[in-house]
């Protein structure tokens, strides 16, 4: 048989196979003797889950926890305002990806900065950044660089091709963040204030494309030190329940190991050039906040000293905020992204946050916890 | 918020809040609190529509903003059962812009205009200095002889089924890969055209239309969303019949869009009693621009002031009124 | 952003290093930076991701799951056909 393009989508959207893993899955949940919760890190996982609405396919001994899949969400009120300032800088030309546009710092989301006059420009790929750079010559282009696994080595090799093109008005501010650390800090933090030990992880989806990026070799403490299971699993909903099949029969069978679902684009290794240049560009601050968890380490990156020149948090560090700010008093996204509460327990959900008007990181951008179940059914259905 | 945003120019729930909050509160009357495509007047007789037209790019796969400007108009006049007589037309124009291109816009009206037997009788025009408006911006009004009576968004009942006259998403799609800077190819047209011939022939052979609308800004979504709360019923949707093109599910894949939310510029939802719903799809079946009409749900009391989205494997969701700046300047 | 999808190599740009690629009638070019020379050919599958292309879709592996799936299937359905014959035989509204 031939693969054509349209079977990459089709087949694993079938109706017909999504009722089946339904079946087979409430089948071997019977064996089970408790309830299992298992945290879909990724964002993307989200939203499938709540876009084809899978969770209404699942016994009542399965439920999700919605994790901080989401780099746009976790990202912390101080460096949204670092974009908010260097935006409104004269010479400057903010260039980021398209999440970025209503996420609310201190003083405001990028798309106030905007109607107040700044140049920002939203991109669908970094690689947009160089032909605003050629015809802006004069003005200072500024890659403020997002995401996790997945986009890092995206802007590794921008920040090759400007080197290797010679353009000599772009700079980057990079916070791109890391997804094992997170985990860990979720079911085991290294925060004694922090109580984790509440989290009601049993086990985790890995996310799909990352996972392309780093290899599956990155989960494999999870199980070998935190007796968790790990399936790498792909965003389509076929993908989904074949992935929660696995973890179940893991369950039942007393396994806990790590497994790949998306085999079609997952390997152990993973993109090794892709590794290799996150690894010529970046290395790892050993603090970074994510909004609604707090400091985090080894969880994100910065560029590495040979890249000073084009570090905008270098040359910029004059006028870029640094007070730390609290999170929302009402907020309970640290909660919810423990598992420990869901969207629907937030006494401001769908009220005073939103969509349109966010206040804390599960509802900034379309891919969060709050933001999916707005989106996708604000009542339970 | 102090300052207008560009997510409240989207014809989803932003935009809604802003004409609420701004202007119903200041103009309120009870023939503009009825929210219909048109306003109805004089006792029923007349319709009366005003468009304004910021479409960037201005040329487009199959339009332009000359042909939208005019098909914007008459279709939400014929969305009230009008037929189209007589127009207005303003347009502030940059300075420096081509005479040529100019021309070429007004002879796309002239000929949208022809399509839908209506006229140009009054207008204006300005210049303003470079950069104080983008290339041109027109407004259209008109005015249209009320042909079918009743047509409502508040009187939508269980007795009635919803249908679309065809594929949805395509002028949101089109413009979008048309923008520059977008990198896109595809042979994706707009769906750009004029709907008041199809509107008189369902008209003329005798079909109870209860409710019309042209899916413009906010898509189907916006249109279903807006039926439910006037009318306070529930909608609900079989998500497998809606009718969408290979090549707008490419462009929604690529950018994240659900094609219920995209902009549509000749395409319109339809709610009528079930027992027409025959009757209607043979009508619209005999036009090229709806050939692929179908039924894609009925109407229910299950939850009322909502749209039910459901799967062909058993699950079901609210489709929920689209926010955020979807696509601005797609009309 | 978490965007990525497959689509098919059309066409291949050595010098600039990028590839056209096909995603249900829509094109686009999308940059080869992050795979190795030569490792991306015309009619490949792969996943795209903010203008790059990420990872060679494994054929074998996608149509191996599309297999178990159609087998999945197949099982269910007879399953399901076997316990309707027995319900069937189980009935007692049947006279005997």
């Amino acid at each position: 048989m031939q693969l054509c393009l349209k079977d990459l989508y089709d087949g694993f959207r079938n109706p017909e196979v999504i009722r089946g893993f339904s079946k087979l899955i409430h089948q071997e949940a019977q064996k089970l003797d408790r309830t299992v919760s298992i945290m879909e890190v990724c964002g993307g996982h989200t939203h499938s889950i709540m876009k084809y609405g899978l969770s209404q396919l699942l016994p009542e001994s399965i439920r999700f926890i919605h994790g901080p899949g989401c780099p746009v969400c976790i990202m912390p009120k101080e460096r949204i305002d670092h974009a908010f300032v260097l935006s409104m800088q004269e010479e400057v030309i903010l260039v980021t990806l398209g999440d970025m546009i209503k996420v609310p710092g201190s003083r405001g989301s990028l798309q106030d900065a905007r109607a107040k006059g700044a140049d920002i420009r939203f991109v669908y790929s970094p690689l947009d950044t160089l032909t605003i750079a050629r015809e802006n010559p004069t003005k200072k282009v500024i890659f403020f660089a997002i995401g996790f696994e997945t986009t890092t080595p995206m802007t590794a090799a921008l920040i090759e091709l400007v080197l290797k093109q010679r353009i000599k008005n772009i700079y980057f501010h990079i916070n791109h963040v890391t997804v094992p650390e997170v985990m860990v800090e979720l079911i085991d933090s290294r925060d004694e204030h922090v109580d984790s030990y509440n989290n009601q992880i049993d086990a985790f989806l890995g996310p799909s494309h990352v996972s392309v990026i780093t290899g599956s070799k990155i989960y494999e403490p999870f199980p070998k030190k935190y007796a968790r299971p790990v399936v790498v699993a792909g965003f389509e909903p076929v993908d989904i329940m074949e992935a929660l099949l696995m973890l179940v029969r893991q369950f039942t069978e007393g396994r806990c190991e790590l497994e790949v679902e998306y085999k079609r684009l997952v390997s152990r290794e993973g993109n090794l050039k892709a590794q290799a240049a996150i690894e010529n560009c970046f290395e790892k601050r050993p603090l970074f906040k994510w909004r609604g968890l707090g400091n985090v380490p080894q969880s994100s990156y910065c560029l590495k000293e040979k890249f000073s020149d084009l570090d905008a948090e270098k040359i910029y560090e004059d006028i870029l905020p640094k007070e730390e700010i609290e999170d929302h008093k009402l907020c309970i996204c640290g909660d919810i992204l423990r598992g420990i509460a869901t969207p629907h327990e937030c006494t401001i959900f769908g009220t005073a946050c939103k969509p349109s008007s966010p206040l804390g990181s599960c509802m900034v951008s379309s891919e969060g916890a709050c933001a999916a179940y707005y989106k996708y059914g604000k009542t339970v259905l | 918020m102090k300052t207008v945003t560009l997510a409240m120019g989207n014809g989803g729930e932003e935009n809604q809040a802003l004409i609420s909050k701004i202007f119903y509160k200041a103009f309120q009357n009870d023939i503009l609190n009825k929210k219909e495509d048109a306003a109805v007047i004089e006792q029923g007789n007349l319709a009366f529509s005003t468009d304004s037209f910021t479409v960037s790019p201005l040329f487009f796969p199959g339009g332009d903003i000359g042909k939208l400007s005019i098909c914007g108009t008459c279709n939400d006049l014929a969305m009230m059962g009008a037929l189209p007589k007589y127009l207005t037309c303003s347009v502030i124009i940059e300075e420096g812009f081509s005479m040529r291109e100019l021309e070429k816009i007004v002879r796309s009206m002239k000929k949208e205009l022809e399509c839908n037997h209506a006229m140009v009788v009054s207008g204006d025009t300005k210049v303003v200095p470079r950069g104080s408006v983008d290339k041109i911006f027109i407004n259209t009004t008109g005015i249209g002889e009320i042909r079918y009576r009743g047509i409502s968004s508040n009187a939508i009942t269980t007795n009635d089924v919803i249908l679309v006259s065809r594929d949805v998403g395509c002028h949101g799609a089109a413009i979008f890969a048309a923008r520059e800077g977008i990198d896109l190819a595809s042979n994706l047209q707009s769906d750009c055209a004029s709907l008041s011939d199809q509107v008189q022939a369902l008209i003329q052979h005798g079909v109870k239309i209860t409710a019309l609308r042209d899916a413009t800004r906010g898509g189907v979504s916006a249109v279903l969303n807006e039926w439910a709360v006037q009318s306070n019923i529930c909608i609900e949707i079989q998500e497998e019949n809606i009718p969408v093109t290979c090549e707008v599910q490419g462009i929604c894949e690529m950018l994240g869009f659900e094609a219920l939310d995209l902009a549509n510029e000749g395409t319109f939802v339809m709610a009528v009693d079930m027992q027409d719903e025959e009757q209607a799809l043979e009508v619209l079946h005999s036009f090229s621009n709806s050939a692929n009409a179908v039924r894609i749900g009925s109407v229910s009391d299950v939850y009322r002031g909502k749209v039910v989205l459901h799967s062909s494997y058993g699950t079901k969701r609210f489709l929920e009124l689209p926010s955020g700046e979807l696509l601005p300047r797609i009309c | 952003m978490c965007l990525s999808i497959p689509s098919k190599v059309i066409q291949i740009d050595k010098e600039r290093n990028i590839a056209t690629v096909d995603t249900m009638g829509v094109t686009r070019e999308a940059g080869l930076d992050l795979m190795e020379e030569g490792d991306v050919c015309i009619g490949d599958y792969v996943l795209l991701h903010i203008g790059f292309v990420m990872n060679k879709i494994d054929e074998d592996d996608a149509l191996e799951s599309l297999k178990i799936y159609h087998e999945i299937l197949e099982k269910l359905d007879e399953e399901e056909r076997r316990n309707i014959v027995l319900e069937d035989d189980d009935c007692h509204n049947r006279s005997r």
